[in-house]
């Protein structure tokens, strides 16, 4: 551990403004809260909230894990675990049980979490009514009112349009009956797993410095008209190639040089474990 | 429609200033505004009320505040004074201007159907047309998206738009169908009154005569009361059973409409008439 930085990076101060808004967060499902992001010495949008979030709550008990994307190798995932471990000296793990903290961005675990984890997700865009209404005080406001039509409007537009909802990643949910929330650009092949989950969630969001949580056995619905019901990707037919799963989410490879398409488990830890029994 | 029947729409007094008006304000008004404290009385003192299966025409020069009856009326204007009641709101017993933001809301969605000048102002020239009708719906509570799909499909029968066209954007429209697109909007869920705000000002002869022969269609079909803002007295004499006519923020003269137009009384009323007879 390098003893130049304090504990976790940020200040103490920093850390409990963090904590009191995630409190603020989980007292208030779906809600976002807004905090003062802090500085890091990386990029805004190259995962500050989640890291955020990591820091204030970390302590030497902890045992952390970080995926990008499904994988624990990335580029992103290994530099944040590496920062991390400079300034806590925490020990890390690929494997996603014996994680208290895991750090995510894209992806949810395909092991189902317990009550003594918590997922940290880096969110870019945490406003799930950015893309019908560009003004933060009108989407304060329809929040307030739970004024959530052009929302709808969206998923019936993609409906006319295409025959089907088109969103793939961000599907926006609703939570607890009250706030529509972003879920982080999760595949929606996720989004069922925050529904009534026994861990707790928590968004972060450092260039827009909002924080937002779904706590333990919180009901998530992912919006669904009457008449169409919600679906996940399908991956019926397809298998992982490495390890013969066919009930995970599956990247899609492509092979210029064979011109072959073959699929794999995006959560490669998981994959692993699969292949090691 | 008889005088002894409940209005759809009564309003008392509605008056929109801009300043803040001095004690001379009404003994000083060159045109509407103050020359002592140059407040302008875009509305000043309105009181109208409009019957069950009633036209009731507004006809006056530019700036006579037509306009702003409508805005205040459809809420994207706040009154300075005066009181309206709607006898689908509380009974016809609150004043819709006192009502809350959802309220409000739910007036302009299920009581109330707008049809603005500038069709950039009511539809959403990037969505379907067939988004546009929905989302009256989807406000209005809806979440049904083949009833949606069914409902825009008839409206938009009824105002002779091809349906193999309901899933194009109204910006590929001609500004007569962007029009048409408007009114089957506002009708979406069968509100008890129709405001039209000079619905055929822009529109070439034919396409203004297809639409006038619209609105009267819908008016035999649905006996829905309509408020039509116009500055244009043969569509007034086509369309409405009353009309009132403004100057400079006032009524002058009102009466039922061959009344007015055979036998005007007010001196601008006289010159109205004869400059279009």
């Amino acid at each position: 551990m390098v003893d130049k930085y304090n504990y976790a990076f940020l200040d103490e101060g920093s850390k409990r403004e963090i904590r009191r808004s995630v409190l603020k967060a989980v007292a208030i499902p779906g809600y976002q809260v807004p905090f003062g992001s802090r500085e890091l010495p990386i990029g805004r949008g190259w995962g500050t909230g989640g890291i955020q979030l990591t820091l204030s709550l970390i302590g030497p008990e902890d045992t952390l894990k970080v995926i990008d994307q499904g994988s624990d190798e990335s580029v992103n995932a290994v530099n944040i675990k590496k920062f991390v471990k400079m300034c806590t000296d925490v020990p890390c793990t690929t494997r996603t049980q014996e994680a208290t903290i895991i750090q995510t961005r894209h992806r949810v675990p395909e092991v189902p979490l317990t009550n003594d984890q918590i997922l940290v997700l880096q969110v870019p865009l945490p406003e799930p009514l950015r893309v019908v209404e560009p003004q933060e005080a009108v989407t304060k406001k329809m929040h307030a009112e739970s004024d959530y039509a052009p929302i709808w409007l969206q998923l019936y537009e993609s409906l006319i349009k295409y025959g089907k909802v088109t969103i793939s990643a961000e599907y926006p949910c609703l939570v607890e009956d009250r706030y529509i929330m972003n879920p982080s650009p999760i595949p929606k092949f996720d989004t069922p797993k925050l529904h009534e989950a026994q861990c707790l969630y928590l968004f972060g969001a450092g260039r827009e410095k909002k924080i937002y949580a779904i706590p333990p056995h919180t009901k998530v619905v992912s919006l669904a008209f009457d008449d169409v019901p919600f679906e996940k990707e399908s991956f019926r037919g397809k298998k992982c190639r490495l390890c013969g799963s066919t009930d995970t989410y599956l990247d899609e490879i492509f092979d210029s040089a064979t011109g072959e398409r073959y699929y794999q488990c995006s959560d490669t830890s998981y994959c692993k474990e699969v292949r090691s029994k | 429609m008889t005088l002894q029947e409940t209005p759809v729409l009564r309003v008392q007094g509605l008056t929109v200033r801009y300043g803040d008006g001095c004690p001379h304000c009404q003994d000083h008004l060159e045109k509407n505004r103050c020359t002592v404290c140059g407040t302008v009385w875009a509305a000043n003192n309105l009181s109208l009320e409009v019957y069950p299966g009633e036209v009731l025409g507004i006809v006056g020069e530019s700036g006579s505040g037509k306009s702003t009856l409508m805005q205040s009326l459809y809420f994207d204007l706040e009154p300075t004074d005066g009181t309206a009641y709607l006898q689908n709101y509380g009974d016809g017993k609150r004043n819709i201007w006192e009502a809350s933001a959802a309220e409000k809301r739910h007036i302009k969605n299920t009581i109330m159907g707008m049809v603005y000048q500038n069709p950039i102002r009511g539809l959403r020239m990037d969505y379907s047309a067939a988004s546009n009708i929905a989302e009256k719906i989807i406000a209005a509570g809806s979440r049904n998206a083949g009833q949606m799909t069914e409902r825009a499909k008839e409206l938009l029968e009824a105002v002779e738009i091809l349906t193999s066209r309901m899933s194009e954007a109204p910006k590929n429209f001609s500004g007569g169908m962007q029009q048409r697109v408007q009114i089957s909007k506002a009708l979406a869920n069968n509100p008890a009154l129709l405001l039209l705000d000079e619905v055929t000002t822009g529109l070439d002869l034919s396409v203004q005569a297809k639409v006038l022969d619209l609105i009267r269609k819908i008016k035999a079909k649905y006996g829905i009361s309509i408020l039509l803002v116009s500055h244009d007295l043969a569509v007034i004499r086509m369309l409405a059973d009353r009309t009132i006519v403004m100057l400079d923020g006032k009524i002058i003269e009102s009466g039922l409409t061959d009344q007015i137009l055979e036998d005007p009384q007010h001196a601008y009323t006289q010159q109205l008439v004869h400059s279009l007879l």
